[in-house]
């Protein structure tokens, strides 16, 4: 009996705490329709460090708006766009996604390139597999990760390691046997560089730019010689259909200027124009 | 003694059977409670039921319009996403099973300090998000976890084989298996255990012959959950087992890798998904009926 008390007070109490939960999300969202100022940045994983500042930027240049980032592998964001995802600007890490979107009419405008990045071999710090050249990726046994060959980080290993292959000091089948040590092709770029740093992994090719100043000392960095670099181009562009083309617009613009080229070379980027 | 337990139990069943069968007098007259429910009930159900119902259509619907069924259908990607799923659920559920069952047993059925935390411990995987799941994996059993240097030196690295894929599962989704035995061990009638130990049966057979034929469909019930929650798992198996054709990408994992390069290919997996579910758990259903009532012979 005083059991059953108790558990409806408890039932009581969470019902309370349930309705206002709600309430209080109703009003704030009702607040944000409020300002109207909402922009939805669809960004490469890769920006996720240098497009946080660039978007508090914004907020401070344009008091009463909010920028939302959703950042993930670029070829999911361009289907998320694709599939009618309420996307106003979409920032893409290859030229090839970006070109897929225009080619579906799905951006408007045309996409400017806004950064470059170059390709790192990072190992984890103490280095478990022993890696101290590009020639020993393709010693049997080791433990790489990267990611489908649709994600672009994936796909510019895979050129990188086609060029290395027309070297003879690597050998016609280098890239092929490098390949056979990927031991798992993760979502996007970030989580290859989180399975390194965990140690989890032996060794993966990332950008440049993912070696931020917190991850530094949890890797050790193998250069690419440019010879075999490949250096991605960044095309960003108002998404057709926009809520916000003229605040999307705003953004683009931040990005392309002085001020915005100076946060990415801060975070590691070439500059794009 | 079991013979005309088992008797009584199938009389009643049929009992109850009969009794549906005959509405007339049972039966309330009219309004909300006619034999199939009233149109305001109706009304009700319906905005639920097509919003859990109808994405699925929509899903299975888009599957069929997408051309080259058949070939997506024979792909290595879906075929081997599809042995890989089928393979470490089926360990997952054995496993629970086994190691399960005498946990909820205990549970159940014996008072001891700590016994509420236990239970509750034990259900928190449950509530917390599968990431947290893979984290708490890999600092358990990653290479730099803290039992990855142990595992390491017999030879055992976990992360990125199709055994880290079962412990991701067997970790989220065992404890639906284990609160749903131990509420079916708690309700079983002690009555009839304590009549099998007077008439002579051990410990073991009294478990094997009464408890647990008692409890079964709780048991199937919960063994059905844990399968299914299983078979979706998604986020705890990209952070510790990885992601890689036929030795850690299960059906989920290809779902979302297919979306980044074929949404075709991601629509037939998740069809096949969705049609393998329905047929499972329609099948349990109808095992589970009646005939699971029944006190073996």
């Amino acid at each position: 009996m005083q059991q059953s008390r108790a558990l409806r007070w408890l039932l009581v109490a969470l019902l309370v705490l349930g309705a206002g939960a709600a309430l209080s999300l109703q009003r704030a969202r009702g607040a944000a329709e409020a300002q109207s100022g909402d922009l939805n940045v669809f960004a490469a994983a890769s920006l996720t460090d240098a497009f946080g500042e660039l978007g508090t930027l914004y907020e401070s240049q344009n008091p009463g708006s909010h920028v939302v980032f959703n950042f993930g592998p670029s070829s999911g964001l361009r289907t998320q766009i694709e599939q009618g995802a309420p996307a106003d600007v979409f920032a893409s890490a290859d030229q090839a996604q970006m070109d897929l979107a225009q080619t579906d009419g799905v951006v408007a405008g045309e996409p400017r390139v806004f950064a470059r990045n170059a390709l790192v071999l990072v190992l984890p710090h103490d280095n478990p597999g022993g890696i101290t050249t590009l020639a020993d990726l393709a010693r049997p046994g080791l433990r790489l990760v990267s990611t489908a060959p649709q994600v672009p980080i994936g796909a510019y290993t895979r050129q990188m390691l086609q060029s290395m292959s027309q070297d003879p000091a690597y050998g016609a089948d280098f890239g092929d046997r490098v390949l056979a040590n990927v031991r798992s092709e993760e979502l996007d770029v970030r989580a290859v560089l989180a399975k390194i740093t965990l140690g989890e992994a032996d060794g993966g090719v990332v950008y440049a730019t993912d070696v931020t100043p917190q991850v530094a000392p949890e890797v050790q960095v193998l250069p690419i010689p440019d010879a075999f670099n490949v250096v991605a181009a960044y095309p960003i562009t108002l998404v057709q259909g926009a809520r916000q083309p003229a605040l999307g617009q705003r953004f683009v613009d931040l990005v392309l200027s002085d001020a915005g080229q100076a946060v990415l070379a801060r975070y590691n980027f070439q500059p794009g124009r | 003694m079991l013979r005309t337990a088992d008797r009584a139990v199938g009389a009643s069943a049929a009992g109850l059977r009969r009794g549906a069968a005959v509405p007339a007098e049972a039966a309330p007259r009219a309004g909300l409670f006619a034999p199939h429910g009233g149109v305001l009930l109706w009304a009700a159900v319906l905005p639920p039921v097509l919003f859990l119902v109808l994405p699925l259509l929509v899903l299975l619907g888009r599957t069929a319009a997408t051309g080259g069924l058949l070939g997506y259908l024979a792909s290595p990607v879906v075929v081997a996403a599809l042995r890989l799923s089928l393979l470490t659920t089926g360990a997952t559920l054995l496993v629970t099973l086994l190691l399960g069952t005498p946990v909820a047993y205990l549970l159940a059925r014996y008072r001891f300090p700590g016994r509420a935390v236990l239970d509750t411990l034990l259900d928190l995987p449950m509530v917390l998000p599968p990431a947290v799941a893979g984290l708490a994996l890999l600092m358990t059993l990653g290479r730099r976890g803290a039992f990855g240097p142990a595992l390491s030196a017999f030879g055992l690295e976990i992360s990125f084989t199709t055994t880290a894929v079962v412990l991701a599962q067997l970790f989220i989704a065992a404890p639906f298996y284990v609160r749903a035995a131990r509420g079916g061990f708690e309700t079983g009638d002690r009555a009839l255990e304590e009549a099998a130990a007077v008439f002579g049966a051990s410990g073991w057979q009294t478990f094997r012959r009464i408890t647990v034929p008692l409890a079964l469909p709780t048991l199937v019930g919960g063994a059905v959950m844990t399968w299914a929650r299983a078979l979706g798992e998604f986020g705890a198996t990209i952070m510790f087992a990885g992601n890689f054709l036929g030795t850690t990408q299960t059906m989920p994992l290809a779902i979302y890798a297919a979306m980044e390069r074929d949404l075709g290919a991601a629509l037939v997996l998740a069809s096949i998904l969705v049609v393998i579910s329905f047929v499972v758990l329609l099948s349990v259903r109808a095992l589970a009926g009646p005939g699971l009532l029944r006190l073996p012979r």
